[in-house]
């Protein structure tokens, strides 16, 4: 953009050293800040990718559970993840399924529907969720579910908190396609007498649907590495649990942190960094995915 | 522009010059099928109100019981005993909470704002895209990897350089070495992965506004002979100045509430130990706090003191992004 801003040829009197010389500093100064940023992310790939791709490779990471494994140090088998990579999926699933319909039509809401007070307020209260910290969620839902009504937590305690996470950054998302939808559409559509929740679903929606599937990716990704709502909500187990009504369910941030705890044994370390390796690859591979939609999306236009 | 840290500078964007959608309020037609759908997408968005306001009910409601029980004044006293009798203060928790979220933010702030120079004003038109990218990516690694990898990875090598400074620095207090405190995973290492984790929020926000500084603006330092960093620092920068703020302060608002990555850096501290400023500390936040003692939370009364941590966390977070929300707005008023 701004190289486009055409420096001037022409000069009057020439630059002091001095201001050359900050000038020179400046730009050196912000390279340099580009490029330092650079080598947290690099050291970071790095260090998961070397210590655990190997063991995404065995033949029983993928197919088996941690069913059978002994204490550390006496176990000599790394097993596998599959109960974790079940567990993820599957509470990631339902946070999705219970935070996207609410986060589109809030999003509807503002764009299409809200003037005045109600939709100020509506637009702050989704600023806040979006600040609100995972662990107050977690707490939130643990204050509900255990301390007021007494039940036993379940699987699906964790997508509430979670869904509560997803919300505001689907609706800031999915608003601000919304908001891209050109009006001459809306118009079109008004004129030929379609009443406006029609315009809105069949008009509105489809135009600025990959912008909304791309802020859907970019929420799954954030809520499938999210970890504090999961030490709270859903305890670990190293069985597969594949009913999220029910009982303890792995995901791969508690098997992590589960394993951190013995991580001087070589075998807890393989399962760790494997764990780690699987989960970084996962939520990489799907927010990439997203942003892949959204820049093909954008060439069409 | 969906922003991939899930905030976007709201009404500031101004939906990519185009107009505002229509106020087709009329153009409902008052049939089932439109009372139905603007009812639902009315009632989402009271929902999200109702949630906020629960959060903040159902806190206050669970921590008041613990709170007429403590013993101790909640606001100044540093133990934490939750049996019975429970004797919990929040002080120590405050200060590394507060401690380590600004030693993140004065790390963060002039690394995010020099990006986001590079990335609007700098960098090479085939280079800006895939380097915001990048930066991008860095908000997409799960926080457990950053605890993983700051804790285990970096801290030993961040060992001897914090030895270094406290032994040149340790006459301020801030820098004092602590007893019994030998490795890297102290308040202000956590202070330097909480920087690297807030920095693509940072960046991403001040990169928004910096991109809509006026050409005018820009064109006009440069027609007067300035240099580009002068460019920078007369147009860009004061014109972004609002938004930088507001982006520093959901940053900040990110590192309050972080739980994982803390959690797995910091060196826990016995009960009863004995107050110090020094940064070079380990200790607990409000959330790895929380977070750490989960194992042990019965429902009971016990429980509650927790749940006033948290409260109190809520309300930090709440007040630092009301803070950055009304910057936003009051820009808006004065910028156009």
């Amino acid at each position: 953009m701004s190289s486009t801003t055409a420096r001037p040829e022409v000069t009057f009197g020439s630059k002091s050293s001095g201001r050359a010389i900050r000038n020179t500093v400046a730009t050196v100064l912000v390279w340099a800040a580009f490029l330092i940023a650079l080598i947290p992310l690099g050291w970071i790939m790095w260090t998961v990718l070397t210590k655990g791709l190997h063991v995404l490779f065995t033949g029983t990471w993928w197919q088996k559970d941690q069913s059978g494994a002994l204490p550390p140090g006496f176990d000599h088998n790394v097993r596998g993840a599959r109960h974790a990579l079940v567990g993820t999926l599957e509470m990631s699933v339902v946070t999705s399924v219970i935070a996207i319909p609410i986060a589109i039509m809030t999003a509807i809401y503002l764009v299409e529907y809200g003037r005045g007070k109600v939709a100020r307020l509506v637009s702050f209260m989704v600023d806040i969720l979006s600040g609100i910290p995972s662990i107050v969620a977690a707490l939130f839902i643990y204050a509900i579910w255990v301390t007021t009504f007494g039940l036993k937590l379940i699987p699906v305690c964790a997508s509430i908190a979670l869904a509560m996470l997803m919300i505001p950054v689907v609706t800031r998302s999915t608003e601000e396609m919304l908001k891209l939808v050109p009006n001459e559409l809306r118009e079109a559509s008004y004129a030929l007498g379609v009443p406006k929740w029609k315009t809105i679903t069949r008009v509105v929606l489809p135009t600025s649907l990959s912008g909304i599937v791309t802020g859907a990716l970019l929420g799954f990704a954030r809520v499938a590495g999210e970890t504090a709502p999961l030490i709270l909500l859903a305890a670990y187990t190293q069985y597969l649990n594949e009913n999220i009504f029910s009982g303890n369910m792995a995901a791969l941030p508690t098997m992590i942190s589960t394993e951190f705890s013995n991580i001087g044994d070589a075998v807890s370390s393989e399962r760790l960094w494997g764990a780690a390796c699987t989960l970084i690859l996962l939520v990489l591979v799907i927010n990439l995915l997203g942003r892949l939609v959204g820049r093909l999306a954008k060439v069409k236009k | 522009m969906s922003s991939i840290t899930g905030v976007a500078l709201p009404e500031e964007t101004p939906s990519g010059g185009q107009p505002k959608p229509l106020d087709a309020d009329r153009a409902s037609t008052g049939r089932l099928g439109d009372r139905i759908f603007g009812g639902a997408a009315l009632g989402s968005g009271l929902l999200i109100v109702v949630i906020v306001t629960l959060v903040a009910i159902f806190l206050l409601a669970q921590a008041v019981p613990a709170l007429s029980k403590d013993h101790a004044n909640f606001l100044t006293s540093t133990s934490w005993v939750t049996s019975q009798p429970m004797a919990f203060g929040i002080a120590q928790l405050l200060w590394t909470t507060v401690a380590s979220s600004v030693v993140a933010l004065l790390f963060a702030v002039p690394f995010a704002v020099a990006i986001a120079l590079f990335l609007t004003q700098y960098a090479p038109a085939w280079l800006a895209r895939p380097a915001a990218g990048l930066i991008d990516l860095l908000a997409a690694v799960p926080s457990i990897v950053f605890g993983l990898w700051g804790g285990f990875i970096v801290a030993p090598k961040w060992a001897p350089i914090q030895h270094f400074l406290s032994d040149t620095l340790g006459w301020i207090p801030l820098f004092k070495p602590t007893a019994g405190i030998t490795g890297g995973n102290t308040i202000f290492f956590v202070g330097i992965i909480l920087a690297i984790m807030i920095l693509p929020i940072i960046t991403a926000l001040s990169r928004e506004v910096f991109a809509q500084t006026p050409t005018t603006h820009k064109e006009g330092a440069l027609a007067l002979g300035a240099t580009k960093w002068e460019m920078v620092r007369t147009a860009v920068l004061p014109f972004g100045r609002p938004g930088v703020i507001s982006a520093s302060m959901l940053g900040l608002g990110r590192a309050l509430g972080e739980t994982i990555a803390v959690m797995m850096i910091i060196s826990g501290l016995p009960n009863g130990a004995k107050w110090t400023w020094s940064l070079f500390n380990g200790g607990a936040t409000f959330a790895s706090k929380i977070a750490s003692d989960a194992s042990e939370f019965s429902g009971g009364l016990s429980t509650g003191a927790y749940i006033a941590a948290g409260l109190v966390l809520f309300i930090l977070t709440f007040v630092v992004n009301a803070i950055a929300r009304i910057i936003i707005e009051r820009r808006k008023d004065f910028s156009e």
